[in-house]
């Protein structure tokens, strides 16, 4: 095995070659890639007259997709924490027999827990994923379980893999809300509608084999078309794909926190007085929290001053929506719905757009939305005095998040702004070095908390507004040193040698390594 | 410049979070609480939260007040936590403290003695300690000035209009005309006396219409600020309490063109074609300050 290390750009030191990964190509900069070579394309497929793509229960599908071992199979995740069809498919997988499975997921939720017996059976060996929690997270990063690393891709980065080829998915498994008897789906009609259907609107177009799960078998033709049926094999009925009243886990409503609120307030002058909120701006905020927040006191600016947004972009929320029928926006650009009120707004509202993962954030798309944002709320989980930003572990090292869109629309937002607690729990959110970086600090702009603003040195052009506006500003090494004076400084956690997780960057290099916690 | 008291925010002080966290909302005051808000059996250990937070936070630009506990019991027997609470803080630099259910100056003048002594303990100059004396009941509004005059200590006095409505025998309304007499009395009692007078809390947070009435009164009134139970409330009655800009400019006209008068001796000037007489230039001069307190002018 070669052991050589090198240090990327961001500062990370890592091997030239990862076991269960190959060749690692390090970060470069957030635009440092030009991309060469054909897509990626699945094999030719044919279609005659007088057969039917309904079977009768997935065992059939799974056999007709010739899914054998060592293959790649993937899922959507916009059920969230609702979602019925990983679990099943896997379980059907487990009970055929085939071993040596690679699940290329949009995200994991706590919904897919029953994976952990899966791993430790080596039905699946290898997960590539936006993000892990819950116990599957805890045993990858205390235990190794699954003997490799775990491939974390931004929404923009899983898209380009996929259509780069780097990832070949041989089966795709899509859960669909509406389905027609030729394959042709939706996701905001029928029982367990969610929405939008961005994830595997990529899936459906590389992967070699689609297969679709519906609760919703409907006539040809279905009416609203998200996913077509030109890339659909098979599809399958069953009970229920899963529990729409489940997707809305996180805070998709404005909060009521006072520190939350302060944050958000203080975020949304920061956003003011860079002057890029005027008629036509293009925003994005992450779900919950302050983040959320943000849009309220937006909302005030934006009808005191008569001013109308172009699109809100990202996971959409009924409060997105809200603003969307004020008349406050042109349009919702939604590659993930996260309530059912937004939901039933994608059949509502013309200007609420579906949009693929592809043309959300891929940095190799032509039309990428997230290059388009004036500004970008994010939230964080800690910020290194770089401004690099970690959403995936927490300080114990564990895995417990996702990188999301977050790193995508960073690096397209002309306006980054990063809105976070200085502490969590008595633990600093500002470290000299974060545990692991998930979104670049050269692609931060400011970082907003209840204990003051901090502008990355960088944007000199952003501090001189700053300071015109009248807002005052801390640098974030000054700010650092005030909450350890409150919460002192934390010991760092010890990792083994053994790497479990490689956070890849959205154009394909390495921006960071998760090892092994040292228990 | 004058130290504005527009929002005095209380927080428990057996809530660790709070004691580094209340600054965050930037109230122009901090009232952690020993009193009501902390069972009896958190009481040290409040107490001791509160003297470690006061040696190591920075409050920023608050002026940080503490509700102690009482000196004595509604019989007039030594209470057991008041004196403790005393003793504990000002070694720890506390300097304002407010004294709850203050009837008669007597209070006052008992606690004057008791920091006197400590001040004198712990080399501390004398009078560096202030009190607030919370007006709660119908003896302690109706001697209003007389506590409010009892000591050079006293530096507001303010009003408390749950434990009012409980003695005097009646409930609190949202019209709170039960409360328009002893709140006149205290807000007067208070100009009198040169003190800031400070208005009642406002126990329904979500109510923010009914919050933002009251507080509208209590400047009309004459009080200097509000006590507030809420980071929410904050906001709300600083720009009620926080003078336009508008007014801010025409204020600061009046006073320049006084100036320029030399008018002390009485007589009237025009500004902007309004005549101007020696009320009209000091209420100016109010706004001025309540305008570079409020950070708006330098």
């Amino acid at each position: 095995m070669k052991k050589e290390i090198f240090i990327n750009k961001a500062g990370r030191e890592l091997p030239i070659y990862i076991e269960g990964y190959g060749d690692v190509k390090g970060y470069e900069g957030p635009f440092a890639i030009n991309p060469t070579g054909k897509k990626y394309a699945p094999q030719k497929s044919v279609s005659k007259p007088g057969i039917s793509k309904v079977l009768s229960n997935l065992k059939e599908a799974i056999q007709n997709s010739n899914l054998k071992d060592g293959m790649t199979v993937s899922f959507h995740h916009h059920l969230r924490n609702g979602d019925y069809v990983l679990n099943m498919v896997m379980d059907e997988i487990a009970n055929m027999g085939i071993k040596d499975i690679t699940i290329c997921a949009s995200s994991l939720t706590k919904a897919h827990e029953p994976l952990l017996e899966h791993i430790k059976n080596g039905v699946v060996t290898g997960l590539e994923t936006s993000g892990l929690r819950g116990n599957i997270a805890k045993e990858i990063a205390k235990n190794n379980i699954l003997g490799k690393p775990v491939i974390f891709r931004t929404h923009g980065g899983r898209a380009r893999a996929i259509e780069a080829g780097d990832v070949k998915i041989d089966v795709a498994f899509i859960a669909a809300p509406a389905c027609d008897t030729m394959g042709n789906m939706n996701g905001k009609d029928g029982k367990s509608a969610f929405g939008v259907m961005g994830y595997p609107m990529v899936d459906a177009q590389y992967a070699e084999k689609v297969v679709a799960i519906t609760d919703n078998l409907v006539p040809f033709p279905l009416i609203d078309v998200s996913i077509s049926m030109s890339n659909v094999d098979y599809i399958v009925v069953v009970d229920s794909i899963g529990d729409p009243e489940k997707i809305a886990t996180g805070a998709t409503r404005v909060t009521k926190n006072p520190t939350d609120l302060l944050i958000a307030e203080e975020a949304s002058k920061v956003l003011i007085a860079s002057g890029l909120v005027k008629n036509g701006f293009a925003f994005q905020a992450g779900s919950g929290g302050a983040s959320l927040a943000v849009c309220k006191f937006l909302r005030e600016y934006m009808v005191d001053n008569e001013i109308k947004g172009s699109f809100a972009a990202g996971g959409i929320t009924a409060y997105l929506v809200e603003l969307l029928e004020a008349g406050l926006f042109n349009a919702l650009l939604d590659v993930q719905t996260f309530d059912g009120a937004a939901a039933s707004s994608v059949d509502r509202n013309r200007n609420h757009i579906e949009m693929s993962a592809s043309t959300y954030a891929n940095p190799h798309n032509k039309g990428c939305s997230a290059h388009q944002l004036d500004m970008m709320i994010l939230s964080a989980t800690e910020i290194d005095t770089d401004f690099n930003i970690n959403s995936i572990t927490g300080s114990t090292g564990m895995i417990m998040g996702a990188l999301g869109g977050a790193p995508d629309t960073a690096a397209g937002a002309d306006l980054t702004v990063v809105v976070a607690p200085t502490m969590r729990k008595r633990i600093p959110i500002i470290l000299d070095r974060v545990t692991n970086i998930a979104t670049p600090g050269e692609t931060i702009d400011v970082l907003v908390t209840e204990r003051g603003i901090c502008v990355n040195p960088r944007r000199t052009d952003l501090i001189e507004k700053m300071e015109l506006a009248g807002i005052e500003l801390k640098t974030i090494e000054n700010l650092k040193d005030e909450v350890e004076l409150l919460t002192g400084k934390p010991e760092r956690v010890s990792y083994e040698d053994i790497i479990v997780g490689i956070v890849e960057y959205r154009d394909g290099t390495v921006l960071d390594i998760i090892r092994q916690v040292k228990v | 410049m004058k130290k504005l008291r527009r929002t005095m925010l209380f927080a428990p002080a057996s809530n660790p979070k709070l004691l580094f966290n209340t600054a965050i909302y930037k109230p122009d005051c901090i009232l952690f609480d020993l009193e009501d808000a902390v069972k009896y059996d958190e009481k040290d250990a409040a107490r001791d939260l509160l003297v470690e937070a006061l040696k190591v936070v920075n409050f920023s630009k608050c002026e940080v007040f503490v509700r102690i506990n009482p000196l004595r019991n509604p019989f007039g027997e030594k209470a057991p936590f008041g004196e403790l609470d005393v003793r504990a803080l000002v070694p720890a630099g506390l300097t304002r403290m407010r004294l709850p259910m203050c009837e008669k100056p007597e209070h006052i003048v008992e606690l004057d003695r008791l920091l006197s002594q400590i001040e004198k303990e712990n080399n501390i100059e004398k009078g560096t300690v202030k009190i607030q004396a919370s007006l709660e009941t119908p003896t302690g509004v109706m001697n209003a000035l007389a506590i409010a005059q009892s000591s050079d200590r006293v530096v507001s006095i303010s009003f408390g209009a749950e434990d009012f409505t409980r003695t005097l025998g009646t409930d609190r309304t949202k019209a709170a005309t039960e409360l328009f007499f002893a709140r006149s009395q205290v807000a007067m009692a208070a100009s009198i006396a040169k003190v800031d007078a400070i208005d009642t809390v406002w126990s329904d947070v979500s109510d923010i219409e009914g919050f933002r009435k009251e507080a509208e009164s209590a400047k009309n009134l004459g009080f200097a600020g509000k006590s507030c139970i809420h980071p929410s409330q904050i906001k709300i009655v600083h720009n009620i309490f926080t003078p336009s800009m508008e007014e801010v400019k025409k204020s600061l006209e009046i006073v320049e063109a006084a100036k320029l008068a030399n008018i002390e001796s009485g007589g009237v000037i025009t500004v902007n074609g309004k005549m101007v007489d020696i009320p009209v230039i000091a209420k100016a001069e109010r706004v001025v300050s309540l305008a570079k307190g409020a950070g708006l002018i330098k």
